[in-house]
């Protein structure tokens, strides 16, 4: 070996599985060429919380709009084009100066994926997943979104087919913002319910 | 089945690994574990239940230390094993080692069933109880409010039953609610001013 030289990291024990059952699927014919690299791309790129965030800004700039997102979430997120698996029976919860709400799934880790993507690791990690229906008020202070004593907390468990989305309040000082303005300011966190504006 | 993927309210955990920004996947194996259980999933046409079980079997210590993908894998891993399409023995050779898989299924099979249930047995404003059963199979009716009362709030579309569909190719559908509990109902330590929803099937309920 000489210095220098290249020397790829060797595979860990869980990259060696992963490898050995996609040529053994590979083999008998079962994964379609290029299917891993465009699901792959899919979620990286297409599927993700910038779709979220222009529902959100569309509800806040068209109160029509908004009333038929909170009266059936699926049927107005289809009007901007989004849908799809785990986006088929969609329900949006409003956040308002009394009210904030949470989305868990303690179970595994539903989530609307065509508004939001792939949820992050934390949200499919036992703490958030444990503690966030037991002691929401000390778990959203400790990340970062600390609650008076009197806005009351709505945590929502998916636990069967519904997928939902948090409609975030508008922040204050964004009444010039057009529409796609508002949009850059709405995280994924928020939407989540994990995150004020 | 009490498996260790109901977490709801189990303590001692700690911190969330906290992260406003993190990238889709983190490694290439993240992605690809993700598509061989779409590959899988479809060769053996596995319901949603039947995909759930084959993560909750997994071997406890397991689950706890290891991360979403990598239950991914396990799941396609076990679904393939247990449909044929490979041994476990394949598995073991070509990762050249361990290639733990999840535990058997304790359910029977189910392989009859009552028919659907067309029309919701609540209303919004119902109070419901939820069964303090346990059954040995999959099931979306989390542990932390079985036997627990709370309030229909919504009265959602009519659905596969998972318990059912889990474990062969019989389905029943029937209607989903949302229920609201009061912290206060669920925990000695309930927070004040919270209240928590869950998504519960018709047969998980009884009047209150």
């Amino acid at each position: 070996m000489s210095v220098g030289g290249h020397h790829p990291a060797p595979a860990s024990p869980v990259e060696q599985r992963v490898a050995a059952l996609e040529a053994l699927l590979t083999e008998r014919g079962l994964v379609p060429a290029g299917f891993i690299e465009e699901i792959t791309r899919r979620y990286e790129s297409e599927i993700g919380p910038m779709n979220g965030a222009k529902v959100v800004a569309r509800a806040w700039v068209d109160p029509q709009y908004k009333q038929r997102l909170l009266a059936d979430g699926t049927a107005a997120i289809a009007e901007l084009g989004f849908g799809g698996p785990e986006g088929d029976h969609m329900v949006v919860v409003q956040n308002t100066p009394g009210i904030h709400n949470v989305i868990v799934c303690t179970l595994c880790s539903c989530y609307p994926w065509p508004v939001l993507g792939l949820p992050p690791a934390w949200y499919k990690d036992p703490p958030y997943r444990a503690r966030m229906v037991r002691e929401p008020r000390t778990l959203l202070a400790e990340m970062g979104c600390p609650l008076p004593d009197d806005v009351e907390i709505r945590v929502w468990d998916s636990s069967a087919e519904v997928r939902y989305l948090v409609l975030p309040e508008r922040p204050p000082g964004t009444e010039g913002m057009t529409e796609a303005e508002l949009a850059d300011l709405v995280t994924r966190d928020s939407m989540i319910g994990a995150a004020r504006l | 089945m009490d498996g260790i993927h109901d977490l709801g309210g189990m303590q001692g955990f700690g911190e969330v690994g906290y992260s406003p920004a993190e990238p889709v996947f983190r490694r290439r194996w993240e992605a690809v574990a993700r598509a061989l259980l779409v590959v899988v999933a479809g060769a053996v046409k596995a319901s949603g239940g039947e995909f759930r079980h084959s993560i909750e079997r997994m071997e406890p210590g397991h689950y706890l230390t290891s991360s979403y993908y990598e239950h991914w894998l396990t799941a396609a891993a076990t679904l393939a094993v247990e449909h044929g399409l490979v041994t476990h023995s394949e598995l073991e050779a070509r990762a050249g080692g361990w290639f733990p898989l999840s535990g058997p299924v304790l359910a029977p099979p189910v392989v009859d069933v009552s028919p659907d249930v067309d029309r919701p047995r609540f209303d919004v404003g119902d109070r419901v109880r939820v069964r303090e059963w346990h059954p040995p199979g999959h099931t979306r009716c989390p542990g932390y409010i079985r036997g627990k009362n709370g309030t229909v709030v919504r009265v959602d579309g009519i659905h596969s039953v998972p318990d059912i569909e889990a474990h062969g190719t019989a389905r029943r559908r029937e209607p989903t609610y949302s229920v609201r509990f009061d912290a206060a109902d669920l925990w000695r330590d309930g927070q004040r001013g919270v209240r928590v929803h869950v998504d519960l099937w018709d047969s998980y309920l009884e009047r209150s």
